[in-house]
Parts: structure tokens; sequence; C-alpha cells
């Protein structure tokens, strides 16, 4: 009974996406093709404990939702020309054959990320139907409400169809403008997954481990493009670190405190690999600056050998290509480390980002820093009133009752941290 | 399918009210897509309609307040949004305006 809970999990995690984008192929309904996928699910459950796990439970659950639709659209009796359609169109066989050939599974991942849509409705939908979690478990992820979720993945939906959204990769000189949205909604749903908060939140490291698995689909299928694989990189050097960023107690520790033993090697090591042949192809764009960026802290064995200057500059050639006021922040904090706390605060002093904690909290680190304690606190306090999640809050007070103790005077938190 | 073209212009597109559409006409009639359409006069001369508790109420100007309005419309029939946003990306007014594509209600 186990291994049939087991094949189940592994099927609903490696298969649900694929069954769901084939029958949105055979019956262009994706309401259907949802339910007809969780009909061949809920059947596994007392078809496998009975007959056992079949040997390409994709295939068979694939057949069974198929089967499922065809009895469904029967029983509707709707357009006898659209059953004839399904019941003539070949289920394929879906081989893991790796090909690299457009998959049905790329076209969902196109279509729910279509411009057309907006990215709250892409993400939304592309946790839905590639990715199988419920409304209950996406509003969650988003922190929306499940109805205001309900809402937004109907809209969607009815927008796709009403609007007439094609179902398809989009031609190759569509490509470049579609793929950024598809890279960006994987990247949101593995942040979404790996943003500190406190305490380890299954369903949170679920979507990580999603978007690690639909960024390899994404790789896979699209072997040319740079930015998909610097993505995938990118996932795995920073999924690498997951286990020392938090500690016994849930608070955030810092790159340069965590346990380096408690690194995946083996994550880090396939990371570096893929950004080596990505930029081999001289096309660095922001998400393989990003990845060089988490390989050199990955590759470092002391945090004392992290080469910031590299860091730094790979931080300039990002804000050159992003233009975001929230990569200047972080290349503040680079070119502190490479060249000194002062160089970091003039790079600060032309960021404009109202209600972003990280920006005072990272001017409080330079000053305190340089040993000026009153404007450090002041800046510290700025960052607790707009800091969210807990664990980082309760950095930020241990870090300001430090300076306001001043120079050589005892913190008052008890364990404060040597950067 | 069908989409409804609405060609939005800010205060400027009476500069562009000569300019004609460099092409775009006779490339999509000859396409086939094109199944009509018109440019209008200017939003101040607009009057909007509203029927409320029977009373006909009638409004200066056009029905949104907003600084781009509605010039123009063009109907066509293609295959899909993406072709729709196609044609649509090659009307002129796409460049100094915008366009809004509007599929067209279907039984």
């Amino acid at each position: 009974m186990t291994d049939v809970h087991t094949a189940l999990v592994r099927a609903f995690r490696d298969e649900w996406g694929q069954v769901v984008a084939t029958l949105i192929r055979l019956t262009g309904d994706w309401d259907l093709a949802e339910e007809c996928a969780q009909d061949a699910f809920t059947q596994a459950v007392d078809s496998w404990a009975r007959d056992g796990v079949p040997r390409r439970p994709g295939a068979w659950l694939t057949t069974t939702a198929r089967n499922r639709a065809l009895d469904r659209l029967r029983r509707d009796a709707v357009g006898a020309a659209k059953l004839r359609e399904v019941a003539a169109m070949p289920v394929p066989e879906p081989e893991p054959d790796d090909s690299g050939v457009p998959d049905d599974r790329l076209r969902l991942m196109f279509t729910c990320c279509h411009p057309a849509l907006s990215l709250d409705a892409q993400v939304a939908l592309t946790l839905r139907t590639l990715a199988g979690l419920t409304p209950a478990e996406i509003g969650r992820a988003l922190l929306v409400a499940e109805p205001a979720l309900k809402k937004r993945l109907v809209r969607a939906k009815q927008k796709i169809r009403h609007a007439g959204i094609p179902y398809r990769v989009p031609p190759a000189h569509l490509l470049p403008e579609r793929t950024p949205a598809v890279l960006a909604v994987l990247y949101l749903l593995f942040t979404e997954g790996y943003s500190a908060t406190a305490g380890a939140d299954l369903l949170r490291r679920e979507l990580s481990a999603e978007a690690i698995r639909l960024a390899r689909v994404l790789h896979r299928l699209m072997p040319d493009e740079p930015e998909a694989t610097g993505l995938l990189a990118l996932l795995l050097l920073q999924d690498a670190r997951r286990d020392a960023r938090v500690d016994e107690h849930g608070d955030l520790v810092l790159l340069a405190d965590q346990d380096r033993s408690r690194w995946d090697r083996t994550e880090i090591a396939e990371g570096v690999a893929l950004l080596d042949g990505a930029l081999r192809r001289g096309a660095p764009g922001p998400y393989q600056v990003q990845a060089a960026i988490a390989a050199c802290h990955g590759t470092a064995a002391r945090a004392e050998d992290t080469d910031w200057p590299q860091i730094a500059a790979l931080y300039g050639r990002l804000a050159e290509m992003t233009r975001s006021p929230v990569v200047a922040v972080n290349r503040a904090v680079a070119v502190g480390m490479a060249a000194g706390p002062e160089a970091g605060l003039r790079i600060l002093s032309d960021v404009d980002l109202p209600g972003y904690h990280l920006l005072p909290a990272t001017r409080a680190d330079l000053l305190r820093r340089l040993g000026r304690h009153d404007e450090a606190a002041r800046a510290y306090r700025e960052a607790l009133e707009l800091v969210t999640a807990e664990a980082e809050r309760r950095f930020l007070s241990r870090r300001l009752a430090e300076v306001e103790a001043g120079p050589g005077g005892q913190p008052a938190a008890g364990r404060s941290r040597p950067t | 399918m069908q989409y409804m073209l609405l060609i939005c212009g800010g205060p400027e597109a009476a500069e562009h009210a000569e300019d004609g559409c460099g092409g775009w006409s006779e490339e999509m009639a000859e396409r086939g897509v094109l199944r009509g359409g018109a440019g209008l006069r200017p939003p101040h001369e607009a009057t909007t309609v509203r029927v409320r508790s029977d009373e006909v109420l009638l409004s200066d100007g056009p029905f949104a307040e907003s600084r781009e309005q509605v010039g123009g419309f063009c109907l066509i029939e293609c295959g899909d949004l993406d072709e729709a946003v196609e044609i649509a990306s090659k009307h002129p007014a796409a460049t100094y305006g915008s366009i809004e594509v509007r599929p067209i209600w279907q039984p």
C-alpha cells in the first residue's frame, strides 16, 4: 500500500502537468482537462492498489483521463464533431525520450505565460495547471484569499477561451519576447518557496522544487536558449544553500555565517556546469549573470575567500541590464565588501525605493561598519518599520540593540553575529 | 475569430489625422482579414447616451475620461489572438497611440 502511495505521489509530481497539457490539446477545454486529470488520479488510488502500479504510470493516467473526457463529452452530448475529433486523436506515448521536441507541457507553459494575461494570472495559472496545486494552496503561497484567487483563475481561463489565446509554442520570432515571461514566472515560483519565512513551510518547499522541475523541462526543451539554462543554473545554485539559511530557531543565517558543509555540493556542481555551458554561447542575460554571482558564493570554500570584486563587477553588469533599484541595493552590498563601506554608501545614495526594507537595512549595515552608530541606529529603525518577515525582524532588532549599545558596549541581544 | 481593433490616440492624434494607414488597409484587405472599419470625428464631438430609470441621459464627450480616446475602429477576422496582435501592431497608430484588441462576443 505504501508503495502505491509513493508511486501516486511521484506520479502526481511528475505527470500532472503532462496529463493536463495533453488533455487540453485533445479537448481545448481547460476546466474539463483538469477535472479529468483529477478523476484519473482518483481512479488510480483504487486501481493501482488492486492491480499494482502500471509499468508506465504517465501513460496509464493519460489514457484514463482521455477516456474520462470521452465519457464526459458523450454524456454532455456536445457536438458530435468534437467527440469524433477527440476519439480519433491518438494519445501520444509520453515516452521520456528527452528529444527536445516541443511537447504539450512546453505549450502549456507558454500559454499560461502569454503576455496578454496579467503576471498575477500567469503565476496562478502556471501553479494550477502545470504544478497541480489547489486554489487554496496557491492562495496561501501568493497571499491571496482563496475566493479572489479562484476568480483570478476563472478570468484567466475565460480570457484564453474568448480572446482566442492560442495553445501553442509561439513561432521562433516571438520566442525572444515570450521566453522572459516564462522564465520570470518560474523564478517567481522558486523565490516564493525560497523566501526566508521562519520555519520550514512544506508547501513553500514544494514550490521551489516544482520550479526547479519545470525549469529542467524548459531547459531540456529549449537547449539553445542560454537564459533558460541560466535560470536552471541559478535555481540550483540558490537551492543548494537552502538548509544552511535558517538556524534551529528559524532565524536567518547570513551568507558569511552559514555552515558551508551543509550546502548541497551536487547541486552546486550541476549549477556551475550548466552555467559554464550557457556562458559559452556568448549571450549573457540577467539569469546567467545572477547565476554567475551565485556561483561565486557557492564555490568559495570559506566566506573570506569570496571573490567580492568579481561579484561587484557582475552586479554592475546586472544593474546595466535590468536598471532595477533592487539590483542597485545588492550591488551596494557587494561594492561595500570589495571596496569598503563608503563606496557602498555612495551607490545607495542614488537609490530610491520607498517601502523596501532592505534599502535602509543595507545602509544601516554599511554605517555600522564605519562606526557611525547613531546614523546606523536610525537606519535600522527605519528598516524595522518596513520589514514583514519575523525572522528578519529579529535579526534587525538584534543589530539595532548592538549599535545602540555603542562602541565597546555589550550587545543587548544575546547572540550577535560577526559579519 | 473576430476582433474589433479600437484605434486610440492621445492629444497629438490630431496631427496624424491626415496620415492615412501607410498601406496597412491594403495589406490587410489582401490578406482577407479586414471586415470593416472607419475613422472617427474627434472626441469633443462625441455624445454619450445612457438610459437610467427609463430616462435618456445625454452627456457631452466620450464615455471614458481618459487621455487616450477611440479615434477609429477596424473589424478583423483571423485565427487567434497572436495573429490579431500581429495585425494591430502593424497599424501606424500603434506607434503614437494604442490599439485595444477586443474579441467579438460569440454565442
